[in-house]
């Protein structure tokens, strides 16, 4: 497609601290950031002070001036913030740092999540106050009122419209603590989990056993992007974004439940502008890392990037085809915020730049396109697909 | 009165200058919903303007308390202290017809253990908070039993 920034960007860095259970960083959640930044360009070979750009999501605490400050940056051309909360925006600040690039707006951006919930609060708990105003005054009296129940009132009607049974969200979930136990980075590394530990784990919300839902995690996470002629003098094998897109459909923010198009993960206006973008097919996807808050989103996140038809999801979820390095569409290849880590899905576009390179864990063979889905049943949310040299 | 659904020691609602007539009539035993004065369009939360013409002329127009469920869940797991006893419950999505489809959350009364039918009728039931800080009305729903 003339005109995109399909090629024109890549990334060419990548770092993570040590993933910890959640409050358990020894380190604050500033420094976690530092951390990764600085290892994601230790990786690259690009000398921190550099930097000209920042890009992340979900209202990070880290501010860009801040963080320029503290590595000493030359210049700051380029401080990002995607709105939207939970993981709909990793994907989403790649989009908008790759964009940045390609536009001329700044040379070399970081994208980057760092979490510290001992120093910050949790995701998982309800509100603890007296009295609630505005939209969540229509819920939380109610009882609903953590991710889990916002989001479990979608799939089990998205389950209800195609007679979904449980051993599709099973198969999801079976296949991200697989891939975890050869992951030593994983926080569920040496937490194998089988089916029947599936089926008699609890309820946190039907449909969501408690191995449905994500864990909350300290830690940090980076990326370093340039443009494709510039990636190509530094140290590692570039992972090329050919499509990188966030947003949502019509009233997706529409207040309490009321979004028109409901059982949704989000992404039906967005996958077919991705996949224009990358001029590429579903079916063309080598491998592929799609964000787990809770299983349920990535059910709907594959039906709706056209991985499998809604009516057919009973055959198509079953654990062997997303397993690397010999299923059909590897997934979560790195145990995802299942059984790696959460760190707001960053780790999952770090693992897709490991498939390009070859360096995952479970390594899937030849890998050309490699894809991320972030965030799903939030709003905006975001998908993007990286490629290989070979894709260029 | 009876017993609230839910055990005390959630956050009360309050209400704000946007849905403060949706709160009054709930505590008077009406259900009422915006509507635009302009073009009759439905929506639910509340917003400034209406969505579909944008006219700013927006009100609250009251509906029978009666709708159908759209979707539902049984929570287990408790995020709040004041849940730690509470033992499974059934939150619903009720979808009200004679309101342009908008969705309303509340519970469904009764069996938390039930099984629920996505499509079933149900009727409202106000459930009033007089000891609240402030006092407060919920709009809870059972099933319709004609």
């Amino acid at each position: 497609m003339a005109g995109t920034m399909r090629g024109r960007v890549a990334i060419v860095g990548v770092g993570e601290t040590e993933y910890y259970k959640r409050g358990q960083a020894p380190d604050a959640e500033f420094k976690l950031a530092l951390q990764a930044i600085v290892k994601a360009c230790a990786d690259a070979g690009v000398d921190p002070k550099t930097i000209d750009g920042f890009a992340s999501y979900s209202n990070d605490r880290s501010d860009p001036s801040h963080l320029a400050a503290a590595l000493g940056c030359r210049e700051l051309r380029f401080a990002n913030m995607q709105w939207g909360g939970g993981g709909g925006g990793g994907s989403g600040a790649v989009a908008n740092a790759a964009a940045a690039i390609h536009a001329g707006l700044a040379e070399t951006v970081v994208v980057f999540r760092a979490l510290a919930q001992g120093q910050f609060g949790r995701f998982g708990q309800g509100p603890q106050r007296n009295t609630i105003s505005g939209d969540m005054a229509h819920t939380v009296p109610y009882g609903l009122m953590s991710p889990a129940q916002m989001f479990a009132m979608k799939v089990v009607r998205f389950m209800h419209d195609y007679g979904v049974e449980q051993s599709a969200l099973r198969a999801i979930s079976l296949a991200c603590y697989e891939h975890a136990q050869h992951n030593p980075r994983a926080v569920m590394h040496g937490r194998p989990l089988d089916e029947a530990t599936y089926e008699a784990s609890r309820w946190i919300v039907e449909p969501f056993h408690l191995f449905d839902c994500c864990m909350e995690n300290d830690g940090a996470a980076a990326m370093v992007l340039m443009s494709a002629e510039r990636a190509k003098d530094f140290a590692q094998q570039p992972a090329y974004v050919l499509a990188a897109v966030a947003g949502s459909h019509y009233r997706a923010g529409a207040s309490v439940h009321n979004t028109p198009d409901y059982a949704t993960s989000t992404f039906k206006t967005l996958a077919p502008r991705l996949y224009e973008m990358a001029g590429v097919e579903p079916g063309d996807i080598d491998v592929l890392q799609s964000y787990e808050n809770f299983t349920g989103g990535v059910l709907m996140s594959l039906v709706e990037h056209g991985f499998c038809e809604p009516e057919a999801c009973n055959d198509f979820f079953v654990k062997e085809r997303f397993l690397a390095p010999s299923g059909e569409l590897p997934l979560n290849t790195s145990g995802g915020n299942l059984a790696e880590c959460y760190m707001h899905g960053l780790g999952l576009n770090i693992e897709a730049v490991r498939q390009i390179r070859g360096a995952s864990t479970r390594q899937v063979t030849d890998v050309d396109l490699s894809m991320v889905i972030s965030g799903p049943m939030v709003t905006p949310v975001s998908s993007c697909i990286l490629g290989s040299e070979a894709t260029v | 009165m009876s017993k609230p659904y839910l055990n005390a020691g959630l956050a009360h609602p309050v209400a704000n200058e946007l849905d403060a007539p949706y709160w009054q009539g709930l505590s008077e035993e009406l259900l009422r919903i915006q509507q635009c004065v302009h073009c009759a369009g439905w929506q639910w939360g509340p917003e400034w303007v209406c969505h579909h013409c944008l006219s700013d002329e927006v009100t609250f127009v009251e509906v029978a308390p009666e709708g159908v469920i759209y979707s539902y869940e049984r929570v287990w797991h408790p995020v709040h202290p004041a849940l730690a006893d509470q033992g499974p419950y059934l939150v619903v999505l009720v979808s009200l017809p004679q309101a342009g489809n908008v969705r309303l959350v509340g519970n469904l009364l009764g069996d938390p253990m039930q099984e629920v039918r996505i499509g079933a009728r149900v009727k409202g039931v106000f459930e009033h908070h007089l000891d609240g800080q402030p006092a407060f009305s919920l709009l809870q729903w059972c099933i319709h039993s004609d």
